[in-house]
């Protein structure tokens, strides 16, 4: 069974789509399905010579592995990371719950600033390329990997999908993740910063109910604050537990709506580039 | 669920750890799972069965150490165990601190037939 995507074979597996392509083919990258072959070697004992001193106590043996199990995604996120930084590429990893204005706020940054700055994307979702068409309509690199049941982005299908996009030097590389306020937290994709959005109709107290991704995040963009008036959102609340999680936090608060807000995100952006 | 991600890089670790000397049983294996690794140990105990299916970790006895979280104040230097990631300093108040462990996601050993 596949870890990322949790199918039992190869037909529901991770795809990666540019908008336009009808690759029905499941092969683009499943993951390490290959390790999980089983060639169960059993001793044929016939075959040892009588010369061959063998031993066949079968007693059991302890091994000391001490590994980390996330090790694997780490190697390749420090691989994307190379590859990033030697191409001068700064690379962001938004992360949210479904629905808090991720790709709204994609759209408006890149409207705005893509005659300054050149970007590609990197849309992740479970299925369809809605989102990766909404990106393509304001011309923009865009590519779309459909994690199938997978609930995040893990950074060797990553690392497919900035091959495919063909990425420029001195470029910003936006990855929109899975929308999902657990899950990816825990899958570092070699990102240079990670922005964690939350919107302002969530409720205040997402921090410290899902605590994991504001710790692990840079930059708290707050969207949706055109709404405030008509919700009892208290965002200095907001504000507040999301420091207690992760008292380094820096926030935005926009709303890509309205564009109130985006420029002081647009200046932290021209900055770290 | 990403414990179904978490399991399958454990099965990946049985199953290269084995091949290398040839074995193909493990009999116990033993993790470490930090308090504030993110993982849901019911959801990673509901996963197992069907995520070791026919891998070396099939018929495995499985053991979780559980290890507590712990952290240094940042403002006042206290060690100080915590059982979220957010709780913050009982001496200062402090919200700044390194989180020392309780992060922990670790393949102990191994034990093969």
């Amino acid at each position: 069974m596949c870890g990322t995507c949790g199918c039992g074979s190869d037909t529901n597996g991770p795809t990666i789509l540019k908008p336009g392509e009808h690759n029905h083919s499941h092969d683009v990258l499943h993951h390490n399905h290959d390790s999980h072959t089983h060639t169960h070697e059993h001793h044929t004992h016939e075959e040892h010579t009588h010369t061959h001193n063998h031993s066949h106590d079968h007693k059991h043996k302890v091994l000391e592995i001490e590994q980390d199990i996330l090790q694997n995604n780490q190697v390749l996120a420090a691989r994307n990371r190379g590859y990033f930084e030697a191409k001068n590429i700064f690379t962001l990893n938004l992360v949210s719950s479904p629905g808090s204005g991720k790709t709204s706020i994609l759209e408006r940054t890149l409207s705005d600033l893509k005659e300054t700055i050149p970007f590609y994307v990197i849309e992740g979702d479970q299925q369809t390329l809605n989102d990766a068409n909404r990106i393509d309509a304001i011309k923009i690199p865009v590519i779309q990997i459909n994690t199938g049941k997978g609930c995040h982005l893990e950074s060797d299908i990553v690392y497919e999908a900035v091959k495919k996009l063909e990425i420029k030097n001195n470029s910003i590389l936006m990855i929109e993740n899975v929308g999902n306020l657990v899950c990816p937290s825990m899958f570092d994709l070699g990102e240079s910063k990670r922005i964690v959005i939350i919107s302002t109709t969530e409720g205040d107290d997402k921090p410290i109910k899902y605590p994991d991704m504001f710790y692990t995040s840079d930059i708290c963009i707050i969207n949706k604050i055109d709404l405030l008036p008509y919700l009892n959102t208290d965002i200095e609340k907001l504000k507040s537990y999301a420091l207690q999680v992760n008292p380094k936090l820096q926030f935005f608060e926009v709303s890509a709506t309205t564009g109130e807000g985006m420029e002081a995100w647009y200046g932290w952006l021209k900055e770290n580039i | 669920m990403h414990e179904l991600s978490i399991v399958m890089g454990i099965v990946k670790i049985a199953e290269d750890e084995t091949a290398k000397i040839k074995e193909n049983t493990v009999a116990k294996i033993e993790l470490e799972i930090g308090q504030l690794a993110g993982v849901e140990l019911d959801a990673l105990n509901f996963v197992w069965e069907s995520a070791v299916k026919d891998s070396v970790l099939e018929h495995a006895l499985k053991t979780i150490i559980e290890i507590p979280g712990k952290a240094i104040c940042a403002d006042c230097n206290r060690e100080f165990y915590l059982n979220n990631i957010f709780d913050s300093c009982p001496n200062c108040n402090s919200n700044f601190k390194g989180i020392i462990q309780g992060k922990e996601l670790r393949v102990k050993s191994l034990e093969v037939i």
